[in-house]
């Protein structure tokens, strides 16, 4: 078989989905006008489709920090952490994720996906079990592939079911790793905490929490769901992005176990790779200290996001269980949802398709964010939208 | 019946359920070109199968697993030691 001729099956599928521009896949965004507002085509949208919760990517903060390293420091640092990367703002900005957490260590990453990859793919290696969440994000599990390490899958929320697994590994459980996410990025849903945590101490073993949708979004403080939960205790490592509330790119893990600080040493995904430039560094810097100092932000994502819930609820929609910054709504077949994604763009709302495998249950859905950002004129025209093409989903207008 | 067999007869009956292709079924099928099955619904019938027989089965050991008759074998090496 030629280098490419296993793509074919994934390219036939998506040409026979993607026939009209613009394409739900990658869709080219062509102005951002604002964290809510953008152009694409001809088609003046609202972002309903991004994970800007907080709406800090165009704050004025955070561009001014932003603009200020650029001059300061330079485009980019042209090397790894352990290398000529290390500046002194990656440095800071570790110390200033430790206070922000409560926890003596954190170690900053490129990426989020290189986060999970750089801390569990260093933790647990060959001969080791991770335990995760059947709904877990590819990062986790591709970190797991680069450790070598034995993968034990359980039912998505499920603590019954952890606990049963959990019950199966006998000894092996010192050297496991149970990961579960706080908000889950497709349907939006939250891990019950609590409950893996009464789980976890009664069998032992370690708790990742991935905390990508939930920090700056949940907890008294914006820690993330453990906070919220009152579990931080029981929470071994967090790892995070700040591609999401924080508004730039990179990662990050913390930990109350101070020997996380080692872990740098032996991480591939750390080492082998250039650390975050100074502007971003200097705005996730910022981002954090907003997240910390004004919970109003918080507030207003989540009186947006229970608007939007009971709206797209009143309306009809089969939704994920819980209201929060993502709603999903299910859809029947991939084909109406990819009309149906059309129709929104037509309506000036731009929202996440997804199709499966990449959806829990292997049903086809459109994933509306919201952000503190949008207005309430914003959530109620988003709802509008849904409420004026609801007709098109009935039985009988499936294509 | 040879354990190997009963293992077998009891995954067909999950295949049966979980295979969307609706393809002949049988021990030396494909998973995924012959059934239709995708990496996750081949994860989702481990789970079923980790409780039928209360064993554990890494994710990982199917990347050399392509039919059902090679996944018996797995479950009956994981059971046996
Ligand atoms: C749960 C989870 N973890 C990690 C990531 C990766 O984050 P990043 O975009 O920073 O690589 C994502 C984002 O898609 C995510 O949803």
């Amino acid at each position: 078989m030629a280098l490419f001729d296993k793509f074919k099956k994934l390219a036939d599928a998506r040409a026979a989905l993607m026939a009209t521009e613009p394409c739900p896949l990658g869709t080219r965004i062509d102005e951002v006008f604002s964290p809510t507002q953008g152009r694409i085509g001809d088609q003046e949208v609202i972002l309903a489709g991004t994970n800007n919760y907080l709406g800090l990517t165009f704050n004025s903060d955070c561009i001014a920090a932003a603009h200020h390293a650029l001059d300061a420091e330079g485009s980019g640092t042209t090397g790894s952490r352990l290398a000529n990367g290390n500046y002194s703002g990656h440095q800071a900005l570790e110390i200033e994720l430790a206070r922000f957490f409560e926890r003596p260590s954190a170690i900053v990453f490129s990426t989020g996906y290189m986060a999970n990859l750089g801390l569990i793919g260093t933790l647990v290696g060959p001969g080791d079990t991770v335990v995760l969440d059947a709904d877990c994000h590819a990062s986790i599990y591709d970190a797991c592939r680069l450790a070598g390490v034995d993968v034990i899958r359980f039912r998505h929320n499920d603590p019954r079911d952890l606990d049963k697994r959990l019950g199966r590994l006998g000894d092996k459980i010192d050297s496991t790793l149970i990961i579960v996410e706080g908000i889950y990025s497709m349907l939006g849903d939250r891990a019950p905490l609590k409950e893996i945590v009464a789980v976890k101490r009664q069998h032992g073993g370690y708790l990742v929490v991935d905390e990508a949708h939930s920090m700056g979004v949940m907890g008294e403080h914006g820690r993330g769901l453990a906070e919220a939960e009152g579990v931080e205790a029981d929470v071994d490592f967090v790892v995070g992005t700040f591609s999401k509330s924080l508004g730039a790119i990179g990662g990050f893990a913390v930990s109350h176990h101070r020997e996380l600080d080692t872990v740098r040493l032996a991480s591939r995904p750390y080492i082998f790779t250039a650390s975050p430039s100074p502007a971003t560094i200097a705005s996730v810097r910022v981002a954090l200290d907003i997240v910390a100092n004004r919970p109003a932000l918080r507030h207003q994502l989540w009186s947006n996001a229970e608007r939007l819930y009971a709206g797209l609820a009143h309306a009809g929609y089969e939704l994920g269980p819980q209201s929060g910054p993502v709603t999903a709504a299910l859809l029947d077949s991939p084909q109406q949802a990819v009309a149906f994604w059309h129709a929104l763009l037509e309506h000036g709302v731009y929202v996440n398709l997804v199709l499966p495998p990449a959806t829990p249950g292997g049903r086809a859905l459109v994933r509306v964010s919201v952000s503190a950002a949008h207005d309430t004129t914003q959530i109620d025209r988003i709802i509008e939208a849904f409420t004026t093409l609801k007709p098109m989903l009935s039985s009988s207008a499936k294509p | 019946m040879t354990r190997h067999e009963q293992i077998l007869d009891c995954l067909m009956v999950h295949l049966e359920r979980l295979s969307p292709k609706g393809g002949k079924l049988h021990a030396d099928a494909d998973l995924a070109n012959e059934l239709g099955l995708d990496s996750v619904n081949v994860m989702d019938l481990l789970l079923e199968v980790e409780d039928e027989f209360d064993i554990s089965v890494p994710v990982n050991v199917i990347a050399d697993i392509h039919t059902p008759r090679q996944l018996a074998s797995a479950i009956e090496k994981i059971e046996a030691a």
